[in-house]
């Protein structure tokens, strides 16, 4: 049984259809990509498989379990932790506190005992600071714990947000545009983490990118979006080579 | 891996030192100086300020929500909490044991509003709360103006038309006059006790905010589709936030029933709550420390200006109101507040005689 099974899903906003009709099987361990044209609906399909739009059609099965409709803090909880295309960070927190505070599915306290100072306050607290640390670490961005997420640059808050959503440990990661804004440098460094990332944490990948380097650097296997509709699907080579693909995404 | 000492714990730190600093100094101006009455009378009342906003800090400043209703809760604490001391001070006799159950007595009522309030309000996104707590401040102070409750072998009695009306039996006593309320509370609230709690509630507040459970309100605040997208439940966050704030403004309460033996509802109006808020807002939104000074800096500053002389205090209020304006432009505007800050670290430099160049080339 694949992990992650979508079928027929779909969303309208007013007249528009932004996805139709999608489907997409994804198994454990893949490392898949999903891409397409600007205003294609790739992250509308991410908003979808997390619970920030409601499906007007279609289901969503995770490990077996129906997901369709859930609220976006259930869906983490099932399993599926995600990146954002326009960065969401906590800006006001250290970029150590935005690795912890996704740790309350695994290490947590009751406000009692934090505000009492308990002793499994002390305990629980040096726990999270480390496994924290063993998070940041795959990103580089151990030196940057006590910075305040709003002062990193660019390319290191979209590794933040990445070492964020691995902190919930989910079976599932989405990242919206990783490489965005990275150059060819940065994005080679990022490719290299995805890999390690999902080798390390056993952890299935399903990413948005325009950076065809990265997409054909490391996707296994690729589905291609096209006004809302899947275009194509297979093994990257393949798919990057279909005409149809190359005809309305990756030009001649 | 080597973390330094949390700046968000050093902050709670320095806070400590400045408010116990400042009591020293009190206990010594009163016990070896010759303060004014107007000062003496004044102490109680900055300790009750400096908890209703820090408290309230919490919710707008932590949490990002904003609240009009302070005043309500702290009026809930003060009854309540009057209530309790006036049906006990005859069998409990011990002030340490009565008032510190008075004092949670106005919490947990409080709490339990600010939770039932809570409940169905801070599921909505948006600005609702604000709407809500200005109206439920108004109908809690309308309410309590106009309700008469005695008691006698019979049990309680209420009325909503006179005291007449209660129609107490022999030997029945009045415990809410309707607009004229609360009377014999026993005045516990002594500056001592009153810093104690201001003490006890700011380690809370602190304790509260560097803790999982502040993290993740501070999460919520920042972002919340994102906060959503890591699993927290913001509802249970949001409750839980709102609630200590409305605990605490109990709380404070209590200290102000227990400050004048005459408690009437009147005083908890719209204005107190929005004073509360000047506080928060102008020591800084998010910002503990600054609510305190805030709240005994502009406490002090219309009263100290009542008593200068017969000229000035006419015009105390366009001074008040001047001052406001300076700090709001001080504490809002970047450019202003970084040149404040340079210059105090040129003073602080002046006198520490530190060479900071000197330092630098050490490395
Ligand atoms: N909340 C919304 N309300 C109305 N329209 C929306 C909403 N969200 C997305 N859309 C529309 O749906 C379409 C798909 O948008 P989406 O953001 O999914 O594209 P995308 O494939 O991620 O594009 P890009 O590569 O530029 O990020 C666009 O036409 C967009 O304007
Ligand atoms: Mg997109």
């Amino acid at each position: 049984m694949a992990l992650l099974e979508v079928k027929k899903l779909g969303i309208s906003f007013g007249g528009l259809r932004a996805v139709d009709d999608f489907s997409m099987s994804i198994e454990k361990g893949d490392l898949y990509g999903l891409i397409g044209p600007n205003g294609a609906g790739k992250t509308t399909v991410f908003n979808l498989l997390t619970g920030v739009y409601k499906p007007t059609d279609g289901t969503i099965f995770l490990d077996g379990q129906n997901l369709t409709g859930k609220s976006i803090t259930t869906i983490n909880k099932a399993g599926i932790a995600r990146t954002f295309q326009n960065i969401r960070l906590f800006s006001k927190l250290s970029v150590l506190e935005n690795v912890k505070v996704a740790l309350h599915q695994h290490y947590n306290y009751s406000a009692l005992t934090g505000v009492l100072r308990l002793p499994k306050y002390f305990k629980t607290e040096k726990a999270m600071n480390e496994r924290a640390m063993e998070l940041l670490e795959p990103f580089d961005l151990q030196e940057d714990a006590m910075t305040l997420a709003s002062n990193l640059p660019y390319g290191k808050q979209r590794k933040l947000e990445i070492a964020r959503a691995l902190a919930t440990e989910p079976k599932l990661l989405l990242l919206d545009e990783p490489a965005a804004g990275m150059n060819p440098k940065e994005t080679a460094s990022l490719m290299n983490t995805i890999l390690t990332v999902r080798d390390e944490f056993g952890v299935t990948v399903l990413l948005i990118e325009h950076d065809m380097q990265l997409v054909s650097g490391i996707c296994e296997k690729l589905s291609v979006l096209n006004f809302g509709q899947l275009l194509c699907e297979g093994l990257t080579g393949q798919v990057l080579s279909d005409p149809e693909v190359i005809k309305a995404y990756l030009g001649e | 891996m080597k973390l330094k000492i949390n700046p968000a714990a050093r902050k709670s730190y320095i806070t400590y030192g400045l408010v116990l600093a400042a009591f020293v100094a009190v206990e010594l101006l009163l016990n070896f100086g010759s303060p004014s009455n107007m000062f003496k009378g004044l102490l109680v009342t900055f300790c009750i300020y400096s908890i209703a906003a820090a408290s309230l800090n919490l919710t707008v400043g932590i949490l990002g929500e904003l609240s009009l209703g302070q005043a309500g809760f702290m009026c809930i604490g003060a009854y309540s909490s009057a209530l309790f001391s006036v049906a006990t001070k005859d069998s409990i006799t011990s002030v340490w044991v009565r008032f510190p159950l008075a004092i949670l007595i106005g919490g947990i009522f409080a709490a339990i509003f600010g939770f039932l309030i809570g409940i169905p309000v801070l599921r909505l996104r948006g600005d609702y709360l604000a709407i809500v707590t200005l109206a439920f401040g108004e109908i809690i102070k309308g309410v309590f103006a106009s309700v008469y409750v005695g008691y006698d072998s019979a049990g309680l009695h209420f009325s909503l038309k006179s005291e007449g009306d209660l129609a107490l039996a022999e030997g029945g006593k009045t415990l809410i006059h309707g607009p004229q309320g609360i009377s014999g509370t026993p005045v516990d609230s002594t500056f001592e006790i009153a810093f104690i709690v201001l003490f006890i509630s700011l380690i809370i507040i602190y304790n509260f905010i560097n803790s999982s459970t502040g993290r993740a309100v501070m999460s919520i605040r920042d972002n919340r589709i994102a906060a959503e997208s890591i699993g927290l439940n913001i509802t249970k966050y949001k409750l839980m936030t709102f609630s200590l704030t409305a605990f605490l403004a109990g709380v404070a309460g209590a200290l102000f029933s227990h400050n004048l033996s005459i408690l009437q509802a009147s005083k908890f109006d719209y204005n107190l709550s929005i004073l509360i808020l000047v506080f928060v807002v102008l020591g800084g939104i998010g910002n503990i420390r600054g609510s305190v000074i805030a709240a005994i800096v502009l406490t002090y500053i219309p009263e100290a200006l009542r008593k200068v002389n017969s000229d000035l205090a006419n015009y105390r209020m366009l001074i008040y109101s001047v001052i406001l304006i300076v700090m709001m432009i001080c504490t809002s505007n970047a450019k202003i507040r970084g040149f404040i800050v340079g210059n105090l670290q040129k003073f602080k430099g002046l006198i520490i005689r530190k060479a900071p160049a000197a330092e630098k080339e050490a490395h």
